[in-house]
């Protein structure tokens, strides 16, 4: 019985058996393997770590990814604020097939995405013939790639709040004399902002770490197109398991501050809701 | 869904028109965001079936019936069998103990759960070069009992188990918070015991949530690329997944048997789509 006294009394069965198995199951398969990372992260010299984490090719994949990253988020909300306005507020032929193939990047494999972009970008390809600049082998094509695998997380977060969206809000700035566009700014922004900044940090918190997509069109050219996720092959091909733990070791801290900037975005939401 | 509107002549008509885009608006975004999903979505998709095709048929079916690819698919689906029974057994009890009780540490385990999702691929596959490697932690104890974990198919099956490990849960946690536990007591009240009360009240309400997560939870399974990759080793006919076999035959610029590999990844991944959309629809649950 002194289990009670961390947690409500409850008629259901099958509390020991369910969280004894999950938190065992979560323990051996995430806990123990990234709490691997610090250990082996505590055991090497500060100034070893250091000397791994700032290396100049490593710098220069930070800079990569983090800027592609970042292109393609933008990208994405720009887009995906468009595409699930346009699926939840207009209607046209196919509009339901086109709403479920927003998912493909979630449901197509990365390294099939990858080959995919890689061919229709490349200088003889479908579409990089008739571009001006090169795309495959460059950061545009990792951004592009990037853009790619990010897509549905701005859509799939603004639509249900374009769906459950009180029209009569819109209809009341109408009446109060606002025009279109400012009642867009003014009404219908504010209440996706939200979603769409949870939905910006998913996109590119997935970017940051994404390998499959990208390491086929991004030429994996050292300072130039080399990814940090691709840094840290490097470093394992080459056997240097300290300095891939390394820089491993950076980007999980990065995933983690992204983790708790999205679920403070979403108790910051759940917050205004309730106040007002 | 879209804001339609019913035709109602006098001056309230006039309000819900200025709510609304002019046609020429409507029709530029709608053109814009079908524009960049043709790009984005539809030509890629395109691309892999047309580039698997474009040497012939024979070279597709010689290409999709190669050892090297038939060894690989068996792989694949070896992993499946394994790793997704598992995530959803392991996604019930979590949704089961997280829903159905209230205790200290919930939130840091629902965390935990979500952690997968946020990690690279690429350092799932770290984690357990750092586990199970000579020089891991387990190494030493590995090479005297002779087990291969690293480079062999146990290491592949427990680096797609981390990848896939939060789907099942994240679709039942919401959906399990959202139905309460009413109906369960009601059962145990009326007599049935724990397990009875699950199989007839919980995974009848629950179907449709694990469906989907299962859907989602395959797929990844199937295509995941990054963390394999790290601790597969690349062993052609031994510990080469599709995904594996599709990297090698690209970059030997066998391009037309990559793609041809790549099309049935493709018609698994359409398949999931389209399955997914008769769960959601099936659910009535939308996004």
């Amino acid at each position: 019985m002194r289990v009670k006294r961390w947690k409500k009394h409850s008629i259901l069965p099958g509390f020991g058996l369910s969280l004894g198995f999950t938190t065992l199951y979560v323990s051996l398969l995430v806990l123990l393997p990234l709490a691997m990372i610090f250990v082996n992260t505590a055991s090497m010299s500060w100034a070893g770590f250091w000397a791994a984490v700032t290396e100049p090719r490593v710098l220069a994949s930070y800079r990569l990814s983090f800027g592609a990253s970042f292109a393609a988020a933008c990208i994405n909300v720009v887009f995906g604020v468009l595409i699930a306005w346009v699926l939840v507020r207009y209607s046209f032929p196919g509009k339901r097939i086109i709403d479920g193939l927003v998912d493909l990047p979630f449901a197509l494999p990365t390294a099939v995405a990858g080959i995919a972009l890689t061919t229709l970008y490349t200088e003889t390809g479908w579409v990089g013939q008739f571009l001006p600049f090169k795309v495959a082998f460059t950061p545009i094509g990792i951004i592009i790639a990037l853009t790619f695998i990010g897509l549905p997380f701005v859509v799939r977060m603004v639509q249900p709040v374009l769906q459950n969206f009180d029209q009569e809000t819109e209809e009341a700035s109408a009446i109060l004399g606002a025009g279109r566009l400012q009642t867009f700014w003014k009404v219908i922004v504010p209440e996706i902002i939200p979603a769409a900044l949870t939905g910006f940090a998913l996109a590119f918190a997935r970017a940051l770490g994404e390998y499959g997509s990208v390491v086929f069109i991004a030429g994996n050219m050292p300072m130039k197109t080399e990814i940090t996720p691709l840094m840290i092959m490097t470093k394992l091909e080459q056997y240097d398991y300290e300095g891939a733990t390394a820089i491993a070791a950076v980007m999980l801290i990065i995933s983690f501050v992204l983790l708790l900037f999205i679920n403070g975005v979403q108790w910051w939401t759940n917050r205004k809701y309730t106040h007002s | 869904m879209a804001g339609h509107i019913s035709l109602q002549y006098g001056s309230k008509q006039v309000d819900k028109k200025t709510a609304r885009e002019p046609l020429l608006v409507r029709i530029l975004l709608i053109t814009v965001a079908l524009a960049f999903l043709f790009l984005f979505l539809l030509l890629p998709l395109a691309a892999i079936f047309i580039k698997a095709f474009e040497q012939g048929i024979g070279l597709y079916i010689a290409s999709i019936t190669d050892p090297d690819a038939v060894s690989a698919i068996k792989l694949t689906l070896l992993v499946v069998v394994l790793t997704v029974p598992l995530n959803a057994l392991f996604g019930i009890t979590a949704a089961w103990a997280i829903t159905k009780f209230e205790f200290k540490g919930k939130s840091l385990l629902v965390t935990l759960i979500d952690l997968p999702f946020a990690i690279s691929p690429v350092i799932a596959g770290l984690v357990f070069v750092l586990l199970f490697s000579t020089h891991g932690l387990f190494g030493d104890f590995l090479f005297q009992h002779d087990i291969k974990i690293l480079f062999a198919v146990p290491g592949i099956v427990l680096a797609t188990l981390f990848v896939t490990f939060p789907f099942v849960a994240r679709e039942l946690i919401p959906l399990m918070q959202a139905q309460g536990s009413a109906e369960e007591e009601a059962s145990l009240t009326l007599g049935a015991n724990g397990w009875k009360t699950f199989w007839l009240v919980t995974l009848p309400n629950i179907k449709w949530g694990l469906l989907y997560g299962v859907i989602l939870c395959n797929a990844r399974a199937v295509g995941e690329f990054g963390a394999v990759s790290v601790v597969s080793g690349h062993i052609r006919g031994l510990t080469n997944t599709m995904p594996l076999h599709i990297e090698i035959l690209y970059n030997e610029y066998q391009f037309s048997a990559a793609f041809a590999v790549a099309s049935l990844m493709s018609i698994l991944a359409i398949v999931t789509l389209i399955l997914k959309n008769i769960v959601e629809w099936k659910s009535g649950q939308h996004g």
